[in-house]
């Protein structure tokens, strides 16, 4: 590992709150964005990147609601939850490029309290809105596929919840923090089959951000930075109707991210999947290739993902799926719990041991039509 | 067009709104109210495609036409909607599915005229057309 050379996040920070009928968006924006920096021990006018995506649509309009000044970079990519994950590769690369030295990321939103805006009003609308999809109706059309093809079962698909709840139990802030059973899962109402009410991440008001730095910038700080070791993306799309919806773009994300980083499956401690729904977990695990294509149901089964002793330990913080999933854009989260346990920070029943190599990946856009991944790997500050 | 082309019979009972149509996919929209179903093709390296445009994805010509389909496909992949916003969430239990045409493309529509619970993966289906009011028609698909 280059750890000399390495951009680090130097500062995270997820919201307290699930529901928010009090304040405005932007508003979370900026409290986000005070307590990571805080946490970097860094401050506003420290910051000269600037990266956001969703609501405000329009990049400019919170750069003057966070009274940000002398910014020399900013990007607003959006690529729906996973832009996070994206901005902080872009941040790494803009930071070697000597764009900028400290770039604050952040995410805000309240579908709990407002109607977000759609992700795209693209040409392929009267194609598919028109037909009555939803966001997990269109992630169930991979997961039916994904069964009549390698045979896997409503009851491994649950063990991915059953692993996100026992985590949650352990974060108070976690939406919700009572451990399911299989028989929970599989018995939940369902939603569009064969997904049930609890195969989908909770709809949570919130946000979160994080600071990526300089290494010269994370030297001098008092803070454990981990360092971006590693980070790739990949966008995947319905190839003119020729689209195979049982694999996700991380067959691309995964393998480049971790050649950069310089790291093997057996490396990774840790790992944040994007988990908007349980199949969107199962098809990112084979697709990063910690199994074989289709063999992600019998991977999860018998406590595998779950911290701190199973052999891949994920979202710890009870991920999407139970603690939070702000904004409805999971990618940030994923990052944070990534910080927390390369700094020995997550809750003490959950960290895993001597975590030196963590990912982060997510998935943004629907895997049923076009989606984005984004893979991001972080090494511990030691 | 072909023989086995759907006729409108019908309304499915599910939401019909009206498209939003532009000068690449007018075409598509004007012959779904004759209840005929087109998809876009290549000419050049021979792809047909589905959403339809002018420059090919694949091989990226302009050469580029539109083809009668059969209307005949099999079911890829589906989910029975139990909940959703809006119109569609008064229609529910209703059948969102991937059909693949004959000619190829997998397009995203719904299984109408059957029982949801009597879809599965690999089913033959043939299009059929529900009018939305405004001179264009939403293919749909119900078992053969």
């Amino acid at each position: 590992m280059t750890t000399d050379t390495s951009a680090a996040i130097a500062g995270a920070y997820e919201h307290p709150t699930r529901d928010a009928p009090e304040k405005s968006t932007p508003q979370l924006h900026a409290e986000v964005a005070r307590g990571a920096l805080d946490d970097a021990g860094l401050t506003f006018d420290d910051v000269d990147g600037f990266f956001t995506a969703g609501t405000p649509s329009w990049l400019l309009s919170l750069v003057d609601h966070l009274g940000l000044s002398g910014l020399s970079y900013y990007d607003s990519t959006d690529v729906g939850g996973s832009s996070y994950v994206a901005h902080v590769g872009h941040a790494a690369a803009a930071i070697a490029a000597g764009k900028c030295e400290v770039a604050l990321v952040t995410l805000a939103g309240r579908p709990r309290q407002e109607q977000l805006s759609p992700l795209s009003d693209g040409p392929e609308v009267p194609f598919e809105e028109s037909f009555g999809p939803s966001a997990v109706g269109l992630y169930a059309l991979a997961a039916r596929r994904h069964m009549h093809e390698y045979g896997t079962t409503p009851e491994q698909l649950a063990e991915i919840r059953v692993a996100a709840s026992t985590h949650a139990q352990h974060n108070p802030d976690a939406m919700y923090q009572e451990p399911v059973t299989v028989e929970d899962v599989v018995n939940s109402r369902p939603v569009a089959d064969p997904l049930g009410l609890l195969d989908c991440c909770v709809i949570t008001d919130g946000g979160g951000a994080v600071v990526v730095v300089s290494p010269e910038v994370a030297a001098d700080l008092d803070r454990e930075c981990p360092t971006v070791e590693g980070q790739a993306e990949a966008a995947k799309h319905v190839e003119g109707g020729h689209l195979d919806v049982t694999y996700t773009a991380a067959v691309e994300s995964g393998p480049r991210a971790f050649a950069e980083a310089g790291i093997d499956h057996d490396d990774v401690d840790y790992a944040s999947i994007y988990d908007s729904f349980t199949i969107t977990v199962l098809e990112t695990i084979e697709d990063l290739g910690f199994c074989a294509k289709g063999e992600g149901g019998a991977f999860v089964e018998g406590g595998t993902l779950q911290a701190p002793d199973g052999d891949l330990p994920f979202n710890t913080d009870g991920g999407g799926l139970c603690n939070n999933h702000p904004g409805n854009r999971g990618g940030m989260t994923k990052i944070i719990e990534a910080v927390r346990q390369l700094r020995g920070e997550a809750n003490d029943p959950v960290q895993v041991p001597d975590c030196e190599v963590a990912i982060a990946h997510g998935t943004g856009g629907s895997i049923g039509t076009r989606m984005g991944s984004c893979t991001l790997v972080l090494g511990a500050d030691r | 067009m072909s023989e086995n082309s759907g006729r409108g019979d019908g309304d499915s009972g599910l939401p019909a709104p009206a498209p939003d149509q532009s000068p690449e996919t007018a075409a598509f929209w004007e012959a779904t109210a004759e209840d005929r179903l087109l998809v876009r093709g290549c000419a050049d390296c021979g792809a047909a495609f589905h959403p339809p445009r002018a420059i090919c994805p694949e091989c990226h010509s302009d050469e580029t036409e539109w083809i009668e389909a059969s209307g005949r496909g099999t079911v890829y992949t589906y989910s029975v909607m139990r909940q959703n916003h809006g119109p569609f969430g008064e229609a529910v239990p209703y059948v969102l599915a991937f059909v693949e045409l004959e000619e190829g493309p997998r397009v995203l529509t719904n299984v109408v005229g059957v029982d949801v619970e009597d879809v599965e993966i690999g089913q033959e289906v043939r299009v059929t057309f529900d009018d939305t009011g405004e001179d264009a028609k939403l293919p749909r698909f119900t078992p053969v």
